[in-house]
């Protein structure tokens, strides 16, 4: 590809952006630097917004990177080792049931002290928590991906002899790019989503603000400052395009080699800036000092060739000895949770039942309001390829608008005409849900074979009979892994759409979210962690006994070919 | 003659007693390969044949160490297998390339396990996509390549290491008539016209006249456990013509082997659901298959070659072979010196219209041993008339892999369906009794 059509003119974006990023590396590093500051104070003027969006954009990526490295590393880990498999996937299923904010009082205790004289302390805190929101499932789709290798690629890496590093690096990871990508657009999406809350907290005594275009948002909506929610939500917007249109596409289409097809011909990405990219000159010659520089270490590994040893230990008893030790300290985890919920209390759990209950129904109703639109305008969109094409840009773009940065303003709007924060959080957890259906049943509808049209319109089938019969049932499997996310996402989204600051108050309505939230304020661990633990189980078994099992049925049944 | 036939090769591996063997639920062991003995000298091209599912496979990847033997050990002249580092090849059915890698990268990667400098490596890599004829293709990614095409680059990462050996499973199976055809003349020219390496070719296949046009040495295997059952030496010239008269005698001859399932097959694993009676499996086939079986047979007077039948079926002989074992099995047909001839029950089933086939399928199928008619007398025991599926699934795990106890658990099904004996209810996973 390099070579082709060049001109130097090329490398003069290319060398404006490297130049452009040492210079927001270097305005970073002065933030991060300074001796700590409790609360930093948000100043309300468009003119702040730019570096305010830099400094919240650098802590996504690095939450990001964070991410992956978490995720390759854990997802590697899983899918190698059995015994550590049957421990971690559960664990790991736990954990993408906690919300961010469950997270929070560990998490700071933890890093402050590791970092008490910056304010790089209080800024990594953030990081980790905005990382707490985006890295589950991009570790659960990175196992995943392992785990499907088509055994003949496996066999050859094998009769090929390569050592397990040649065998990450040609294999195993290219074959998980993909899934890599696409789990990393959800992922960054969810901690868009949860900047707000990551970026501003009060954890007990003590009141936490960073700069940034989340807590300039949470700031401009307590004040009720209308023109600058608007200033905010432009930028955010902004930022969010430029990522999509800078990382997003390129990746995308880059990923497009990745795609473990062996023939050609299905639809491909297209992207300037990948295009760009790979003609530059000046970029092909860091690339490849950064190859030479891989390959070195690699070779310099001391694994050649996989020598058979005989284990010192037994392997059964080491990994019966790991289940024992793994045993005691969940058995200690299990009464930690425990002993909260019991210095809770009886009188507490019945309240705390109570709100899970109020809490479900919210997220069950915010489901149902979502499919009862989603569900049929995805099928007409789905069914007609062109309207897709015209489409699907302009949802992506209003799908990418993080729900919580419009809250303030649909909470105002809802209080002008009476309503309250009830109405408000289903609104908002609607709004965090509802794309993820659309999106499911949209690509569910586009894969309905034509032949299943074709007989529906010549048996004369009328629309309801349609539906019943070969609608549904199509779009059944994708519509389902769809509710799986937004029934994850929904929950999540209660501690920010039950207990918000508006115009100077603070608005809360009984549930689970709005207690996680007010114990973390309040630094009430007991509750914190009760709280939390009931809708962690909550989640999990409905997982468990009504999705796990739907999901079974649509695999047996539904499947279509 | 092949000269280096006459001269016996030094031994490059050996098998002594491998075997393969799954342990089922209740502890009962499944015998897939019975143990086998086999010696690969330098200069042997193995061509070995068998009946789908037989074992071939699993052959070829216990003797280069892709899977470990339950029993047995294989060697590496001399040492075993897995304390040497060997220079094998290996070609799989499906072409096995990194899609993300370009046929040059692909190839390279063959060299990556092995200490090889990067200069000479890029030399060997070269050298080896010109043999194979893909000059010009190096930097195409293999989704930009023709099915004959990603076969050759296959081939060229597996010669690029020089092996000694070389393995192929079922190379040319996916590949369209001429171009499998152009891929096995070319194959022969590199292996007859070569130096040294590879010394010797271990190839899986199921095509009869491949194995004839390529090996030096013909293997067949039985199935239920795989046996060793034919290991013959292949001495017709080079290059061989398919029209010659020996070459068809020696398909003829390959095929009556083959078409002897009593000598072929070691007696099918008897199956016990209860306490006492044992009973036969049921061969994977299709009721209709059986009834086009005799239909064919009955339009040619009642008997015929089953090399003819299978060509007619448009089927290789391991794919028609279950057929007929199924077709004998319900007393249709018998099988004599290569030829297959219609029984008296048969005629009458042939001739038959389709609700008395029906009919006669039935009264066969209750009256032979197999397992339905087990499955049928506990239906009929039963108060509600109803089995659960998983039972039966359970049973036969016990008796199978999993993957075959599902096939074996489908073909049930189908059969008595056919034969209206029960309806299978997926929703509820319940065999139930038809109403007669």
């Amino acid at each position: 590809m390099r070579g082709r059509n060049y001109t130097v003119l090329i490398e003069i974006p290319v060398l404006l952006a490297l130049m452009g990023l040492f210079y927001l590396f270097l305005k970073v590093m002065m933030v991060w630097q300074a001796p700590p500051q409790a609360a930093f104070r948000i100043d309300l003027s468009v003119r702040h917004l730019p570096f305010y969006a830099l400094l919240s954009v650098t802590r996504i990526l690095l939450a990001y990177v964070l991410s992956l490295v978490f995720s390759v590393s854990y997802g590697y880990l899983a899918a190698h080792n059995r015994t550590a498999e049957k421990i971690m996937i559960p664990i790991l299923d736990v954990l993408q049931s906690i919300p961010v904010l469950s997270f929070l009082p560990g998490v700071m205790i933890a890093v402050t002290s590791l970092f008490p004289n910056h304010q790089f302390g209080v800024e990594l805190a953030s990081i980790v928590l905005i990382f707490t929101g985006q890295v589950w499932n991009i570790a659960f789709g990175f196992y995943l991906s392992l785990k499907t290798i088509p055994n003949t690629l496996l066999e050859t890496a094998k009769a090929l002899n390569l050592t397990r590093w040649q065998r990450f690096v040609y294999l195993e990871f290219p074959f998980a790019v993909p899934s890599l990508v696409w789990n990393s657009m959800l992922g960054v999406a969810g901690g868009w989503f949860f900047l707000m809350a990551c970026e501003m907290f009060v954890l007990g005594n003590r009141d936490f603000r960073l700069l940034g275009i989340g807590s300039y948002l949470q700031t401009a909506a307590s004040r009720g400052d209308l023109p600058a929610i608007f200033y905010g939500i432009a930028t955010m917007v902004i930022v969010i395009v430029l990522m999509d249109l800078l990382l997003w596409k390129p990746l995308v289409a880059y990923a497009d080699k990745f795609k473990f097809e062996e023939t050609s011909g299905a639809e491909s990405h297209e992207s300037f800036v990948l295009q760009l990219l790979i003609r530059s000159k000046i970029l092909g010659v860091i690339k490849e000092g950064f190859a030479r520089l891989t390959n070195a270490i690699a070779d310099a590994l001391p694994e050649r060739k996989p020598v058979k040893r005989e284990p010192v230990l037994n392997p059964r008893i080491v990994s019966k000895l790991f289940y024992v030790v793994f045993a005691v300290v969940l058995a200690a985890f299990g009464y930690y949770i425990v002993e909260n919920l019991y210095r809770v209390g009886a009188s507490g759990l019945v309240m705390l039942l109570k709100y899970d209950g109020f809490s479900f129904s919210r997220v069950i109703v915010s489901i149902g309001i979502a499919c009862a639109w989603a569900v049929p305008v995805g099928v007409a969109i789905g069914m007609r390829p062109k309207l897709t094409k015209i489409l699907q840009p302009v949802i992506q773009v209003a799908a990418s608008v993080p729900a919580t940065a419009l809250f303030p303003v649909i909470l105002m709007v809802i209080i002008q005409y009476g309503g309250g924060l009830e109405t408000g959080a289903i609104f908002l957890m609607l709004f965090g849900t509802q794309w993820y259906i659309l999106f499911n049943v949209i690509a569910g509808a586009n894969a309905i074979p034509r032949t299943y049209r074709e007989v529906a319109k010549s048996y004369n089938l009328s629309g309801i009979y349609q539906w019943r019969y070969f609608i549904l049932p199509s779009i059944f499997p994708y519509l389902l892994s769809g509710l799986i996310t937004a029934w994850g996402g929904a929950w999540n989204a209660t501690i920010v759409a039950e207990y918000t600051r508006f115009g100077g108050k603070i608005l809360s309505i009984p549930g689970l979210g709005s207690l996680i939230t007010k114990a973390t304020n309040e630094g009430n661990l007991t509750l914190l962690i009760s709280a939390t633990a009931v809708m962690a189980i909550t989640v999990m078994l409905f997982n468990k006994f009504v999705w796990k099992r739907l999901y079974m049925m649509a695999e047996e049944k539904f499947k279509l070919g | 003659m092949d000269e280096r036939l006459v001269k016996m090769g030094e031994v490059i591996l050996e098998a002594r007693g491998i075997e393969k063997f799954y342990e089922g639920p209740g502890g009962k062991k499944i015998q897939v390969i019975a143990p086998i003995d086999l010696q690969i000298r330098e200069g042997d091209f193995v061509a070995v044949l068998g009946q789908s599912g037989s074992g071939k496979s699993t052959l070829l990847r216990m003797l280069n160490g892709l899977i470990e033997p339950s029993k047995g050990e294989v060697l590496y002249y001399g040492k075993p297998l897995r304390e040497s580092s060997p220079r094998f090849g290996v070609l799989f059915q499906n072409f096995a390339l990194f899609p993300w890698l370009t046929v040059f990268e692909n190839v390279m990667l063959g060299l990556k396990g092995k200490d090889v400098p990067p200069l000479e490596a890029e030399k060997r890599a070269l050298r080896a996509i010109d043999m194979v004829g893909l000059d010009g293709f190096e930097t195409a990614l293999p989704k930009e390549l023709s099915g004959g095409m990603k076969q050759r680059a296959a081939f060229a990462r597996a010669l690029v290491v020089d092996p000694e050996v070389l393995f192929m499973d079922e190379p040319f199976s996916t590949l369209d008539l001429p171009t499998a055809e152009a891929l096995r003349r070319d194959l022969l020219e590199i292996w007859l016209n070569r130096k040294s390496l590879p010394k010797a070719i271990f190839m899986v296949t199921h095509n009869i006249e491949e194995a004839i046009i390529l090996a030096n040495r013909m293997i067949i295997v039985s199935k239920n456990p795989a046996r060793i059952v034919v290991d013959w030496r292949i001495d017709l010239p080079y290059p061989r013509n398919r029209n010659l008269k020996r070459f068809q005698e020696l398909v003829d001859r390959v095929y009556t082997v083959l078409s002897r399932p009593e000598n072929l097959f070691v007696p099918e694993e008897e199956i016990q659901l209860e306490k006492g009676t044992k009973y036969l499996r049921v061969p994977h086939v299709r009721p209709g298959s059986i009834i086009g079986l005799l239909d064919i047979l009955s339009e040619r007077n009642g008997r015929d070659d089953i090399f003819h039948i299978a060509e007619d079926f448009n089927l290789e002989i391991d794919d028609f072979y279950p057929i007929l074992e199924a077709t004998r099995l319900l007393g249709f047909v018998e099988t004599r010196e290569g030829d297959v001839i219609l029984t008296d029950k048969g005629k009458e089933f042939a001739e038959a219209d389709i609700l008395r086939q029906k009919d006669i399928f039935r009264e066969h199928l209750i009256s032979t041993n197999t397992i339905i008619k087990n499955v049928y007398n506990m239906l009929k025991n039963k108060k509600n008339k109803r089995l659960k599926g998983e039972f039966l699934l359970d049973i036969l795990e016990r008796y199978f892999p999993p993957e075959e106890a599902e096939r074996q658990f489908n073909t049930i099904i189908e059969w008595g369906r056919y034969a209206e004996l029960y309806e299978y209810d997926r929703e509820n996973d319940e065999i139930v009794l038809s109403e007669t």
